[in-house]
């Protein structure tokens, strides 16, 4: 054990400088004495622990217990330097879900927390990337067979690094509360959540290696230089309409056609196949809305009503936490025109509760959020899933 | 005559977010950014042959502290047609704004001592870290992208300043600072990040001033 001592007059302080001398103890200082009132910390080997103490209780001298066993941190750390080598985590519990990972540690998270919860959490792979990498989802169930579903998905514009590490923290805090009441426990009687974390994982990679601020996928298409589809104007929803540009070299290019992006079609084919999914989050940053569809027409979707009233509660919800105000409505009244809209489609697929966030903040770090506004953010965001999904279980369709 | 424009409205959002980049231009400096908090109204008005005005009440706050907060009327006004006019802005603080003298001479001395310019980038980095040191170079680039802003904002765009690339201080014999910065303008409208560079000049009585400023070419 490490044991600490503070000397608090002249008298301890010599007691404890004379312990250096007491060579068969074979204590080792790791602060030496230096005068009153410095602490002086001590590695006492286990068989030493019994006299070493019994002597400073006998003059009166008071220690606390530093370290209650080394070894056990030794052996931590030599595990962890062998993980640390590649850099990766060791445990969804020592995680650091307050700074911004990359994709391979994220991957490495998804694992663990498939390993520790084998009962509820699975990993599915739904495809791959334009260079190949793989498109994981993760499933979270207490079992049934294809039960009605919830979808979140973030990152799928990479440069909003606010929503992959929030994805993060939400895939560890669904585990946390799966048998909570105030939590998730109820709805994850009745349903499923899927949970697509890097929804444009080149994307994200390339942010982090080559352009903080890509936002679209890195496709090529027919000769042109510029590289990248906009992953939320690719769908089948008003494509190529008003609202998303055809010039290749435009931050929101809607790609050649439809679904052209595997980012996307991955998805599409999901849903399609699943066919019982009965909300559908997809998650971006910055600006504080929350939006539900249409993007690409000013028609009003026939559960407007519905879903305003949804997006009020859920904004309420959100605010309670830490004050963080948020504005709602549909796409093309809220911030602008949108064709190719990812929850234009799956609206249109039947999906009523679509629904997308725009996180924090409102311009002043913009997509450069801070890492210390990660938690907050997540924690807040997270109250608002809560009533969407919840408002799903109450509402069957 | 005016009309009731919903807060949560694209085109309410991108009038304030206008009219605080503008006055966070006139009323900025190395010691104070001002940010929208929030829209409390608009109202909208189509003038014929002149163009669409805003009348906006809007609740701004000190970047640095964020309790301080003042209230604050405004009218922008975005000319029909042509598009080498900026838009006109006016507006009316309701109160007074935190004193900085302190801070900025502070910040001044430091600057004017240096012995070698002062250089940086990537403000705030990858992760939306400011060393402290660096907080002023920023701010003052916040006050200073509010000109550019003002200048180039139409209703169709909404801009904000997403991050200084590089900044480099140009020696002066006379009383100014000058820096010279390559920033980064996030559109919201059209999701583009458009490359600018632009000459800031700044004195603590003087205010700041951009002396030059020019659109980049994108990067492929």
């Amino acid at each position: 054990q490490v044991l600490r001592i503070v000397p608090t007059n002249d008298e301890e302080l010599q007691k404890v400088q004379e312990l250096q001398d007491l060579e068969e103890l074979q204590l080792d200082f790791w602060l030496a004495p230096r005068g009153v009132g410095h602490p002086v910390d001590i590695r006492v080997p286990f068989p030493s622990l019994q006299p070493l103490k019994a002597h400073l209780e006998a003059n009166g001298i008071s220690y606390s217990i530093m370290i209650e066993d080394v070894q056990t941190l030794v052996d931590d750390e030599q595990m962890e330097m062998l993980r640390g080598r590649r850099g990766l985590p060791v445990s969804t519990n020592t995680f650091d879900y307050a700074t911004y990972h990359n994709l391979d540690e994220i991957y490495a998270f998804m694992d663990l927390l498939v390993a520790e919860n084998p009962n509820l959490v699975s990993k599915l792979e739904i495809g791959r990337s334009t260079e190949n990498r793989p498109l994981y989802v993760l499933k979270f169930s207490k079992g049934g067979t294809n039960r009605p579903a919830i979808w979140i998905d973030t990152g799928i514009h990479s440069r909003e690094w606010v929503t992959q590490a929030s994805g993060v923290w939400f895939a560890k805090k669904i585990v946390q509360d799966h048998e909570s009441k105030e939590g998730v426990a109820s709805i994850l009687d009745k349903m499923d959540i899927f949970l697509e974390i890097v929804t444009n994982p080149d994307g994200f990679v390339f942010t982090q290696t080559q352009n903080r601020m890509w936002r679209k996928t890195r496709s090529r298409h027919s000769g042109s230089i510029c590289i990248g589809v906009d992953p939320n104007r690719n769908w089948d929803a008003g494509f190529g309409a008003s609202g998303a540009s055809g010039n290749p070299c435009s931050e929101t290019y809607h790609g050649p056609y439809a679904n052209s992006e595997p980012e996307v079609k991955s998805i599409v084919d999901f849903v399609k196949s699943h066919g019982n999914i009965k909300a559908f989050i997809s998650i971006h940053s910055y600006s504080q809305l929350l939006l539900y569809p249409y993007g690409y027409t000013t028609t009003p979707v026939p559960d407007q009503k519905e879903l305003h009233e949804i997006s009020e509660k859920a904004v309420t919800a959100l605010s309670s936490l830490y004050g963080t105000n948020y504005k709602y409505g549909s796409i093309i009244t809220t911030i602008y025109q949108a064709s190719g809209a990812t929850i234009d489609w799956t609206y249109n697929q039947g999906i009523k509760y679509s629904f997308t966030f725009e996180l924090r903040d409102t311009g002043r770090y913009g997509f450069l959020l801070p890492a210390r506004e990660i938690v907050p953010t997540a924690q807040e965001t997270w109250l608002a899933l809560k009533v969407i999904m919840q408002h799903a279980l109450d509402h069957p369709y | 005559a005016a009309m009731e424009v919903p807060l949560s409205h694209g085109l309410a959002s991108r009038a304030a977010a206008l009219a605080t980049g503008y006055l966070c231009y006139r009323r900025g400096s190395p010691g104070r950014g001002l940010a929208l908090r929030s829209l409390r109204r608009a109202r909208r008005e189509d003038i014929d042959d002149v163009g669409h005005k805003y009348y906006l009440e809007l609740e701004l706050e000190d970047v640095l502290d964020k309790d301080n907060t003042v209230n604050c009327t405004a009218e922008v006004l975005y000319h029909l047609g042509n598009k080498n006019t900026a838009p006109n802005v006016q507006f009316t603080l309701e109160g007074e704004l935190k004193n900085t003298d302190e801070a900025d001479n502070i910040f001044y001395n430091r600057i004017k001592s240096l012995e070698k310019e002062l250089v940086a980038e990537n403000i705030p980095d990858s992760h939306g870290n400011v060393p402290p040191e660096m907080e002023p170079i920023r701010l003052l680039a916040w006050v200073a992208s509010g000109y550019v802003i003002w200048q180039n904002s139409t209703e169709n765009t909404k801009f904000q300043l997403a991050q200084i690339k590089y900044v480099k201080q140009v020696k002066r014999s006379d009383e100014y600072l000058e820096f010279d910065y390559m920033i980064l303008l996030h559109d919201m409208v059209s999701q583009e990040i458009i490359p600018w560079q632009m000459t800031v000049l700044w004195h603590p009585q003087h205010g700041v001033q951009v002396t030059q400023d020019s659109r980049q070419p994108k990067h492929a």
